[in-house]
């Protein structure tokens, strides 16, 4: 396909499509139409049995008996300190059956984290990751496209939930209407064997002609996720970093039976967080990039990027960083240090992008 | 892929046009494809000195920070507005949107720097990895 391959986490991963137009186009391809990612390098971990529930409560932070059969939820699977093993979607196949999808770089520590902690329950782990290609197909035009490809009725599944169905001739394939990008979208879950993944990708790019679908990338997953204010796992995330810091309160469910890193986040949450994360934009020209420093106006040290990056779609220069409490609040200034200088920008509302609302005689 | 025979390459990929003591310095077409979208540069402002070899700003793509480097020794002259504003212009015709104009400190430093015919044996090595 001329993809630009990198390294990424021990896989060969296509930055972007030099044909598609590179990382800007590929960007907004997804956010007016429709982008395709092929993110089988995520792991699938699969938790079976009569305890399966209690296994998933006890390991994970969102509260997982509030899901119905074919619901999902974004969740988090935390050390005993409250700091995070690693973010995940948790998903309810059945009524004794859930998929965890994690990310590449954390397959097998997570795999292990989850079977080595959830022996007390009857229920087995089992490590899926291998066994399927995730096929991501994001964008307003998402649903139309894959509709194409598949019997199941699409409209009648939600956001941040899924559905079996046959998809380009494979019977009882798993749908989620889940992603990474803000926008409406879906992942499934197909064989992984070379052929079978090969013929779906380019079905899939077959079907998607007449909605302009464009392969896509490393580079935009990242642009996309950023303006959406979307962790990703060793920057926003990571073992030194607690919930509260990380500003993910709503996914974590302090009322819900114990679970690993309760106790230090009650702790935690009664000390107060020091560091927070937040939005940033330059205001003067510069692009803030993973790790640089942030100052503030005296050209104090005062924090660091976790990611950032120029915003394609909002035509800005954007980035997430960690930085004292008393700098938080919205609209103040500070700066970040690129190539020596202090570069001035503002503290802003995240998420950066939110996807418009459908308005309701839409369907 | 072609680059004008009346300019001299650097293995960094950056061009120079030399006209008795001046010179224009621009990076090269092969260096913009590697790069992809370019979204900003940083040049030096006229008057400062270029040393051969070490770096003089940056150009940055999407994902990344690359350094340029000074083909010769020199003083800066003058400095591209356009590129502050558009810098996709390197994209479009690398050949042609020129980054600095300098005097040069050493006619002499051309002479160790590839023709159009050994950048061009050079990227199609490069590439080949």
């Amino acid at each position: 396909m001329g993809a630009k391959m990198v390294e990424f986490n021990g896989w060969g991963m296509p930055v972007e499509y030099p044909s598609a137009g590179g990382i800007m186009a590929e960007h907004n391809a997804v956010r007016a139409g429709v982008g395709i990612f092929d993110v089988s390098h995520m792991g699938d971990i699969r938790l079976a049995g009569p305890q399966a529930l209690a296994a998933v409560q006890h390991i994970s932070m969102n509260d997982a008996s509030r899901l119905a059969i074919g619901q999902a939820q974004y969740s988090a699977l935390l050390y005993p300190q409250g700091t995070f093993v690693d973010d995940v979607v948790v998903h309810r196949l059945g009524e004794y059956e859930y998929l965890l999808v994690i990310n590449a770089g954390t397959r097998e520590k997570d795999f292990n984290w989850v079977r080595d902690h959830t022996r007390q329950f009857d229920c087995a782990v089992e490590n899926l990751s291998d066994d399927f290609t995730q096929i991501a197909i994001q964008g307003p035009k998402a649903v139309s496209l894959l509709q194409k490809l598949t019997d199941a009725d699409l409209s009648t599944v939600k956001f941040y939930w899924v559905t079996r169905g046959t998809v380009c001739g494979l019977k009882n394939t798993l749908i989620a209407r889940t992603g990474y990008t803000g926008e409406d979208g879906f992942e499934i879950y197909v064989p992984s064997d070379e052929p079978t993944s090969a013929r779906v990708w380019n079905e899939i790019l077959q079907a998607g002609k007449e909605f302009g679908v464009v392969p896509c990338g490393l580079g935009a997953r990242n642009t996309l996720r950023l303006e959406a204010r979307l962790p990703l796992y060793g920057h926003e995330i990571s073992d030194t970093i607690n919930v509260w810091e990380a500003g993910l309160d709503r996914f974590c469910k302090m009322d819900k039976p114990d679970f690993i890193g309760r106790a230090s986040l009650e702790k935690a949450k009664a000390e107060g967080t020091k560091r927070e994360l937040v939005g940033l934009e330059m205001l003067e020209r510069g692009i803030a990039r993973d790790g640089y420093k942030v100052l503030d106006l005296t050209g104090r040290e005062i924090g660091y990027v976790t990611s950032g990056s120029p915003a394609p779609f909002l035509k800005k220069n954007i980035a997430l960083a960690y930085v004292p409490k008393e700098f938080v609040t919205l609209g103040t200034e500070l700066k970040v240090e690129i190539r020596g200088q202090g570069v001035k920008a503002q503290v802003v509302p995240t998420p950066f992008y939110k996807r418009p609302k459908k308005l309701r005689t839409e369907n | 892929m072609s680059f004008p025979t009346d300019y001299k390459y650097t293995k960094e990929h950056e061009w120079i046009k030399a006209d008795g003591k001046n010179a224009t310095i621009g990076i090269t077409s092969y260096a913009q494809e590697s790069l992809g979208d370019i979204v900003f540069v940083d040049l030096p402002k006229p008057g400062a000195d270029i040393s051969a070899g070490k770096t003089f700003g940056s150009v940055e793509s999407v994902k990344a920070v690359s350094d340029l480097y000074a083909p010769v020794s020199g003083t800066v002259t003058e400095v591209n507005g356009e590129l502050a504003t558009a810098p996709e212009k390197i994209n479009k015709d690398a050949h042609s949107a020129w980054m600095i104009k300098i005097t040069l400190k050493d006619p002499a430093e051309l002479n160790s720097l590839l023709s159009a015919a050994d950048y061009e044996k050079f990227v199609a090595e490069e590439g080949g990895h």
